[in-house]
């Protein structure tokens, strides 16, 4: 030891890192500038970036808010910004942005749809963020009746009616279950309940509201429009898809060959169909198949054929989820005496979902982007309107304008979803599959 | 009337099933309003306004037979369809009438099972073309690429005429009038082909309108009309009157403001029997005496629809042409009142 002429006895103390290394200079030579390629290529892309924006922004900005049509458009920006200077007419937006979200939608009711729409949020919160009082499922169940009833109004007896329907299956269930056993009960109860809604509903609302009258004005759905409507046709179809979805993967997956039989069948029907078509269907055919005079509605049969089309979809991307489960886990939940419904419940189908989080998201997004199809059957989706509005002689030639609000609209809903599927798989995480 | 009330109507009535249907009349009478089928969205024909209101040439014409048939021009409601769902929702019943500037043909009357009631608008297909290419007629225009929209008949219109010529065309198939238009800026075609009519629109709201120029040349009969289901001649029949009575009011100067004062002053025996002084004759078609009285003061006779929606003050700037009535030159010509 004392030969030594010097001995460290402390730790030399921490220097920061080169200043090459670290702050932006760093983060740029580690993620910009490593390599020649990749030095060409972040030039490159700037340049990019750089011309697209320098011959977008002055559209964008040597824009008209204020004129009252398109030629008023030209002339404002051509005495603002001097002849000859092509600018956005940002003034259709301005003139019609409350018909592209709500469509012909009565202007005193426009609190309606916007209800529905913070209630959706309170009742997706439970469900999309667990941390929240498991409580507040009960709103979500009743959600899809009263949101519906906010949009289309009419008597609010009709919910309870409906509702009621639920109690009335359940009354039935357990008395049937008690007396002949499981499958009678679920057989019953399911009748009952489609038996009373068929029959009684629309009577039993009827009673009521002719005692104590409760209700909104009814809004009919030729009024419905603009991303309204998509987001009423998107959201319904998401939330009906996804439990026949789940239903029609575990069908096909099913030992019971008639039910694996029409679930295969439906699924390679559906999917080998355009969605164009269904929409057809939809609009025209069936049209022809109902008696004369019939009034089956128009949004309410887009509804049901997205909802079909999407759950094939769903079907199959949950079907890749239960297969990436290995064999083992099904034995295990039967090695526990779980029967078929627990087994499913508490340990394949949490797993599967979760694997096949990214690919349902991704079918959800391209549903609500695929609402805009209804245009070609005459509803006035944003699209549709976009159209509508061109119609006006004032607004004559307008393309872009419409076309880039749109998008960005749609972007933002898109994002959005697109954001939290990738949320939940972080905090579905176990570091282990 | 509430959702799920329809649905189980609709079960009830698919149980009970090919329930007979009434006269159209009486349902329209029953339902209060009359559903009319318009465009999605045609320049000077069919749009919504900001507020949701529905204007239009076309719009106009289901406005005057509301105001026949109810007496009020807002008894009615419209459906806006497309070019491929147009027909079926006609013949389906969803729609008592279709006023979408639709093509009067041989197959669609015959084939289709409708009835056109008249013609509100003689139209033609022409040609729109750049003005720097220099091109005079349609019969210069061998090897042009042309903005065609498809499912239409300008589309077979166009095969015949440069068949019929001996020219070939390389068609640029588009599904709107916006895309057509912006293809057609973008100079991706030399030609833009359509009705006369949308021609005049597209021209009159370029950016610069004197850049194009519309050829002489129009190759195709696009006579536009109303048109109802086949089979219900009593409801074709109000249809057809109430167009007719529009241009009849126009021939004998009633306009929406003077027709209570032509009412009650006339000297004229066509008038009266038309306006319901005189005679029975609302009754032969199941409306009340002053039906067409109503129809007028809808939004008034035929030049008045015309001048309002597509006239030569409106930014579509459409002269009358051979829309003109026939002692002006034209062929609009309805049948005597009497």
């Amino acid at each position: 030891m004392e030969s030594a002429a010097f001995v460290r006895t402390e730790m030399a103390a921490a220097r920061p890192p080169p200043s090459m290394d670290m702050g932006p200079v760093g983060w740029m030579r580690q993620n910009l500038f490593s390599s020649w390629l990749n030095s060409i290529l972040t030039i490159l892309a700037l340049l990019g970036i750089f011309f697209a924006l320098v011959s977008a922004a002055p559209w964008l900005i040597q824009s008209s808010w204020t004129a009252t049509s398109l030629n008023g458009c030209r002339e404002a920006i051509a005495e603002a910004y001097g002849e000859g200077t092509h600018g956005a007419c940002w003034a259709v937006i301005r003139e019609r942005y409350l018909q592209m979200f709500y469509g012909f939608y009565p202007r005193d009711s426009y609190w309606r749809p916007n209800l529905a729409l913070v209630m959706l949020f309170v009742a997706l919160a439970p469900v999309l963020f667990t941390s929240l009082p498991r409580r507040m499922l009960w709103f979500s169940a009743v959600y899809p009746f009263l949101g519906l009833w906010l949009l289309w109004g009419g008597s609010f007896w009709i919910v309870i009616s409906i509702l009621f329907g639920f109690f009335v299956g359940y009354a039935v269930l357990t008395i049937l279950m008690r007396m002949f056993g499981q499958l009678a009960g679920v057989v019953g109860g399911a009748l009952a309940a489609v038996l009373y809604w068929v029959i009684l509903t629309g009577t039993v609302a009827d009673l009521l509201h002719a005692v104590i009258p409760l209700g909104i004005e009814p809004v009919e759905s030729a009024r419905f429009g603009g991303f309204m409507l998509s987001t009423t046709i998107g959201v319904t179809g998401i939330a009906c898809s996804l439990p026949i979805g789940i239903l029609l993967a575990l069908g096909r997956k099913s030992d019971l060959l008639i039910v694996k039989s029409i679930c295969v069948g439906f699924i390679e029907f559906v999917r080998g169909v355009p969605l164009i078509t269904l929409l057809f269907v939809a609009s025209t055919l069936l049209n022809i198949f109902m008696p004369p005079g019939t009034n089956f509605d128009l949004i309410l049969r887009v509804v049901i054929m997205v909802t079909l089309f999407s759950s094939a979809y769903i079907a199959e991307v949950v079907r890749g989820g239960l297969a990436s489960l290995p064999r083992g886990q099904y034995e295990a939940a039967d090695a526990l005496g779980l029967d078929y419904w627990k087994s499913m419940r508490l340990v394949v189908l949490p797993q599967a979902l979760k694997v096949s989080i990214p690919g349902i998201v991704s079918t959800f997004i391209g549903l609500f982007k695929d609402t805009t199809l209804v245009s070609i059957i005459g509803l006035l989706d944003p699209l549709g309107l976009a159209n509508a509005i061109r119609a006006d002689a004032n607004w004559n030639g307008i393309v872009w304008e419409l076309y880039v609000f749109i998008a960005a609209l749609f972007f933002v809903f898109c994002f959005a979803m697109s954001r939290y599927s990738m949320y939940l798989e972080r905090k579905l995480q176990t570091g282990h599959n | 009337m509430s959702k799920t009330r329809l649905i189980v109507a609709a079960a009830a009535a698919s149980l009970v099933g090919g329930a007979v249907a009434a006269g159209t009349l009486d349902d329209v009478k029953a339902k209060g309003f009359i559903q009319c089928g318009v465009s999605t969205g045609l320049v000077g024909f069919a749009n919504p306004d900001a507020d949701g209101n529905w204007n239009g040439f076309d719009v106009d014409y289901c406005r005057a037979l509301a105001g026949a048939v109810f007496g009020d021009p807002e008894a009615v409601k419209f459906t806006p369809t497309t070019g491929k769902t147009r027909f079926t929702a006609l013949s389906s019943g969803e729609v008592d009438v279709l006023a979408r500037n639709t093509t009067w043909t041989f197959s669609r009357d015959a084939d289709l099972k409708l009835t056109f009631v008249g013609i509100n608008y003689y139209d033609g297909q022409g040609f729109m073309t750049h003005a720097s290419l220099g091109v005079e007629s349609a019969h210069d225009l061998d090897g042009a690429t042309i903005c065609i929209q498809t499912g239409t008949t300008t589309e077979l219109n166009l095969a015949d005429f440069f068949r019929a010529n001996n020219m070939s065309y390389e068609p640029v198939p588009i599904e709107t009038n916006a895309e057509a238009r912006e293809q057609f800026f973008a100079e991706a075609c030399d030609v833009y082909t359509t009705d006369r009519s949308g021609l005049a629109a597209t021209r009159a709201t370029a950016e610069d309108p004197e850049a194009l120029i519309v050829l002489p040349e129009i190759i195709s009969k696009e006579p536009l009309g109303p048109l109802v289901r086949h089979g219900d001649d009593e409801w074709a029949d109000i249809a057809r009157w109430v167009l007719n009575a529009l241009i009849i009011a126009e021939e004998k100067g009633i306009t929406a403001a003077n027709v209570d004062s032509m009412a009650s002053s006339t000297n004229d025996p066509e008038v009266a029997r038309l306006l319901g002084v005189e005679g029975e004759y609302g009754g032969m078609i199941g409306l009340s005496a002053d039906w067409a009285a109503n129809a007028i003061r809808a939004r008034g006779n035929y030049a008045e629809i015309f001048d309002n929606n597509i006239g030569p003050d409106t930014a579509i700037g459409l002269s009358r042409g051979v829309n003109a009535l026939y002692t002006e030159g034209g062929i609009l010509y309805a049948p005597p009142f009497r």
